[in-house]
């Protein structure tokens, strides 16, 4: 029951991107059509859920008994390019349209706070394994769920009389700043 | 790209308006909306990011031909991470307050677009003066960004600047803004008066 908590709290009311404001670059740069959202929500979920895994390994199996914790971002962050590689390498392998679609945002994954962000947070907050594990899909749902969102809203923003200085980022952050507004709402759902 | 005949002070100068890494280039916002609830916030965290952004460029620019291109990036990350590192142990050892103010945000300046997108564009390409010009002048733009961005929101959202109180009794403190909600809509409204800022300056 505490997993589901845990999971429900990442994805709805602790949302990386409207509450954490991790990941934001991709938020803006990919959210301009739905079905490339989609893709690219998974594909960071994908990496979200191994890198929880992976981390929590390395920080508690490694980092720990060694008492070398000043490596932390410096063994994460390689931990994250080496996966994110990965995943490219796969993805251009199994769906090369995909691959074309993603385009450069694929490789900026690593540079994607919310990756690391998920990483930190479940040292900082002392998750076990299979909490860190929860913790990172439901992370990653919350962010696919904020990018669809927002890529739906845009799609009809373009057919929208929009004030010329407005357009592009301008008017994406004021959307983004109503929909934060409206998952607010959820503050008090669980109290974790 | 930069070219050779561009002045140091144009050099400089570009990170302040023309190539503003948050207004115009939108590089680095997961920190511009997350630690501006407050200037003194968005003053430590520009400070910080420049700090890593500005020690990283002169190691970079030095170490640029013997990186080998293939592996650059992990090569930068690695040299960034180190910066971002000393920047947490040292905020942590001597400002305890901010550092606690800024959470995680500080380790995350480590996947800040901004440091990384200058290393790839600017200081692999560059000499280690130039590079270390670029840095400070996008240093500083981003300072000038968070400053402003925390100044409004700290001003309308609890109605004090750098703590101390700018309004008096008879104004009631915008909640929202020193809220997630708030830190979009102000970010939206000044990435639109720099455009329209912009193409006013163009047209005269």
């Amino acid at each position: 029951m505490n997993l589901l908590l845990l999971f429900i709290s990442a994805a709805i009311v602790n949302n990386f991107v409207l509450t954490y404001f991790l990941g934001i670059c991709p938020f803006v740069g990919v959210s301009k059509r739905v079905s490339s959202a989609v893709s690219m929500g998974l594909a960071v979920m994908f990496v979200m859920t191994i890198t929880a895994a992976v981390t929590w390994l390395i920080y508690h199996l490694l980092l720990v008994p060694y008492q070398i914790e000043i490596l932390e971002y410096v063994s994460f962050i390689l931990v994250i390019a080496s996966l994110v590689q990965l995943v490219e390498m796969f993805i251009k392998k199994v769906s090369k349209p995909l691959y074309d679609t993603l385009g450069i945002f694929l490789p900026l994954i690593t540079t994607n706070c919310a990756i690391l962000g998920l990483a930190l947070f479940s040292v900082l907050r002392e998750y076990s394994f299979i909490e860190s594990l929860v913790f990172g899909i439901g992370a990653g749902a919350g962010f696919t769920l904020a990018l669809v969102i927002m890529a739906g809203i845009r799609e009809e923003l373009e057919l929208s009389n929009i004030p010329k200085p407005f357009r592009g980022a301008g008017i994406t952050m004021i959307v983004a700043g109503s929909l934060a507004l409206a998952f607010m709402g959820f503050a008090g759902l669980i109290s974790m | 790209m930069a070219k050779k005949s561009i002045s140091l002070s144009k050099e400089f100068l570009k990170g302040l308006w023309d190539d503003n890494p948050v207004l115009r280039m939108l590089l680095g916002l997961c920190p511009t909306l997350a630690v501006t609830n407050s200037a003194i916030n968005g003053l430590s965290m520009g400070l910080a990011t420049t700090f890593v952004l500005l020690s990283s460029s002169i190691i970079i620019s030095l170490l640029r031909k013997v990186i080998p291109h293939q592996v650059r990036i992990a090569g930068y990350i690695v040299i960034i991470a180190t910066f971002v590192t000393v920047a947490d142990k040292f905020l942590a050892a001597y400002l305890p307050e901010i550092s606690k103010a800024l959470g995680p945000y500080v380790p995350l300046i480590v996947v800040n677009c901004l440091i990384l997108g200058r290393q790839e564009a600017f200081s692999s390409k560059n000499g280690v003066g130039r590079s270390i010009i670029d840095a400070l002048g996008m240093g500083l733009g981003f300072v000038f960004v968070l400053v402003v961005l925390g100044s409004i929101r700290e001003i309308l959202g609890s109605a004090t600047l750098f703590n101390i109180q700018v309004l008096g009794d008879w104004f009631n403190p915008w909640m929202i803004m020193i809220l997630p909600p708030g830190a979009f809509l102000t970010l939206g409204l000044l990435i639109g008066l720099g455009n329209w800022l912009n193409e006013r300056k163009v047209k005269i």
